[in-house]
């Protein structure tokens, strides 16, 4: 028998609500089939933790005496660059932004030791930061500089807005060419030296509801630490991707726009990193809750990392030059990728992976404990994500020529 | 037979001795160096692997410490700040030695210290730059 989201809060304000983990539900759908499951079963929760450079934090500063106009002019937080095209005094951090000075990849491979993530992170942690800005002056907000220290618990809102979180299924990263690369995958040693992926496999959020079925605009979910809520659709949202019987895209596909208050998260789930030659980012903590509405969706999170395949892509040239592949180089499995080695070619190359599986875990306990204890409810979506129906796909820009 | 990785400070007055010619030809060791270098106060750091005989590379350490040299366990030097460790993986792609290696069961990152050859590739390589040296 089907249930609602409603019934399913019911059972949560009870204490009485049956929740388990993405990982958890795999052994219980094998033991009890999928029909008892669905009845005995509430919901699921999922987990992510990796490195997601489409994020970032706006802040409102509060009002200065006189009064500054940051809208058109320069800021800084601790030397990085925040963006002020707003009114007086938003300001948006991104999280790969760099300071003026940092010597980014001009001694090569650069160690991009300090970005805009690790701003974040200690923002988060209740550290002061140091607030610089310039702006023009206007009768109305005369004043042209400011410097001062700012903290999280001073600012008016601290929000953490992600355009592109949670990327449904992610590429196995290769190098065909001869010379070792540092890239966003980490560093590949030539000639398929090693093997780097990216993605919690059977833990992470939109692999549990590859049709996006109960995931939406509106789901309330885990955000760095503190509670958040899916905004949209994120960018490159990719419905229409290359999909297995089971529904589960075997490329990257879908993704989300995210966004929570800041002031409740967490350091330890925002965590500043960098990567050699490359740049530097924020590793988000992500944890969504799936309700168990029926057999189908029960079925879907009990998806398993042996019917997860990801795909393999060569960053010595393929990926770069946007090129098709000199030779096709197939498809994995996350069980074989965990395994530690795949082969390919004839040969055995060893993998590692860029999110932290324990730490995938630990959020989808995090969550499980938060929902049997009352203090989460779920939600239902407003609007549902693009499915593949809509057509809806990702393309490259059309580059015209400037006359 | 003993085989240990071990580091060695030498103060400026000892940088041009031949030291290490003296462990194999009077104390019969094998030694292996890992890194070595002259800080520009121009002490002599020098990581080795040593191997040899019980008795002989006890000899060996203490003509070692007779003459000045600082020894200390290589162990101790590059070491994995637990705090900021994500357990992510990466750094075992970059690891020659298997010092760094994820537990099949928990999928954390184990740092076997005594496998450890100081080589530092895991420095710029860890995302949270959880590993730390401390020549």
């Amino acid at each position: 028998m089907a249930k609602t989201i409603t019934e399913i809060n019911e059972n949560i304000k009870k204490g009485k609500a049956v929740v388990v983990t993405a990982e958890e539900i795999v052994d219980i759908v094998e033991e009890k089939g999928v029909k008892r499951a669905a009845q005995e079963v509430d919901v699921v929760t999922t987990g992510t933790f990796g490195p997601m450079c489409s994020s970032g934090i706006y802040i409102n500063l509060g009002h200065t005496k006189p009064r500054i106009k940051l809208g058109g002019g320069k800021c800084y937080l601790n030397e990085v660059p925040a963006y002020c095209g707003f009114a007086a005094v938003d300001i948006y951090l991104g999280c790969t932004h760099l300071s003026d000075d940092d010597p980014r990849n001009k001694v090569y491979p650069g160690e991009f030791k300090y970005g805009g993530g690790h701003v974040i992170e200690e923002f988060v942690a209740g550290k002061d930061v140091r607030l610089t800005a310039t702006a023009y002056g206007t009768d109305c907000y005369p004043r042209r500089k400011l410097e001062t220290w700012i903290n999280i618990k001073d600012v008016n809102e601290a929000v953490l807005f992600n355009p592109r979180n949670v990327y449904q299924n992610y590429n196995v990263a290769v190098n065909l060419s001869n010379k070792l690369i540092y890239t966003y995958m980490g560093v590949l040693k030539p000639n398929l030296g090693n093997a780097n992926y990216c993605s919690a496999g059977q833990l992470s959020p939109l692999l549990n509801d590859p049709l996006y079925k109960t995931i939406g605009i509106g789901t309330k979910i885990f955000l760095g630490g503190g509670v958040g809520y899916v905004a949209w659709q994120g960018t490159q949202h990719n419905p229409t991707a290359k999909r297995k019987d089971n529904g589960v895209p075997c490329v990257p596909a879908g993704t989300l726009a995210v966004i929570g208050d800041l002031k409740q998260m967490r350091p330890e789930w925002l965590v500043g990193t960098s990567f050699q030659g490359y740049g530097a980012t924020l590793t988000v903590g992500v944890g969504i809750p799936i309700p168990v509405l029926n057999e189908e969706i029960v079925q879907y999170t009990a998806v398993k990392d042996e019917e997860i395949f990801a795909p393999i892509v060569d960053y010595g040239k393929q990926y770069p030059y946007s090129e098709k592949p000199l030779v096709e180089l197939g498809e994995v499995s996350y069980t074989q990728l965990k395994a530690g080695k795949i082969k390919l070619h004839g040969r055995e190359i060893p993998t590692a992976p860029l999110s932290s599986y324990p730490k995938a875990i630990e959020i989808a306990e995090t969550l499980k404990d938060w929902i049997k204890s009352g203090r989460f409810l779920l939600t239902e979506a407003v609007a549902s994500l693009p499915g593949p129906e809509s057509g809806l796909t990702f393309k490259f820009l059309k580059e015209r020529p400037i006359e | 037979m003993i085989s240990k990785r071990i580091v060695l400070r030498f103060p400026n007055r000892l940088i041009d001795q031949p030291i290490i010619c003296k462990l194999v030809k009077d104390y019969n060791l094998e030694f292996n160096i890992l890194k070595a270098y002259v800080t520009p106060r121009e002490e002599g750091l020098l990581v080795l692997e040593l191997k040899g005989q019980d008795d002989e590379y006890n000899k060996g350490i203490e003509y070692l410490t007779r003459i000045g040299v600082r020894i200390q366990p290589l162990s101790q030097d590059i070491i994995r700040n637990n705090a900021k460790c994500t357990h992510c993986g990466i750094c075992i792609s970059v690891c020659p030695t298997g010092a760094l290696v994820i537990d099949s069961i928990t999928r954390k990152v184990h740092f076997y210290d005594n496998k450890c050859i100081a080589c530092e590739l895991c420095i710029p390589a860890c995302p949270p730059r959880a590993m730390e040296v401390h020549f």
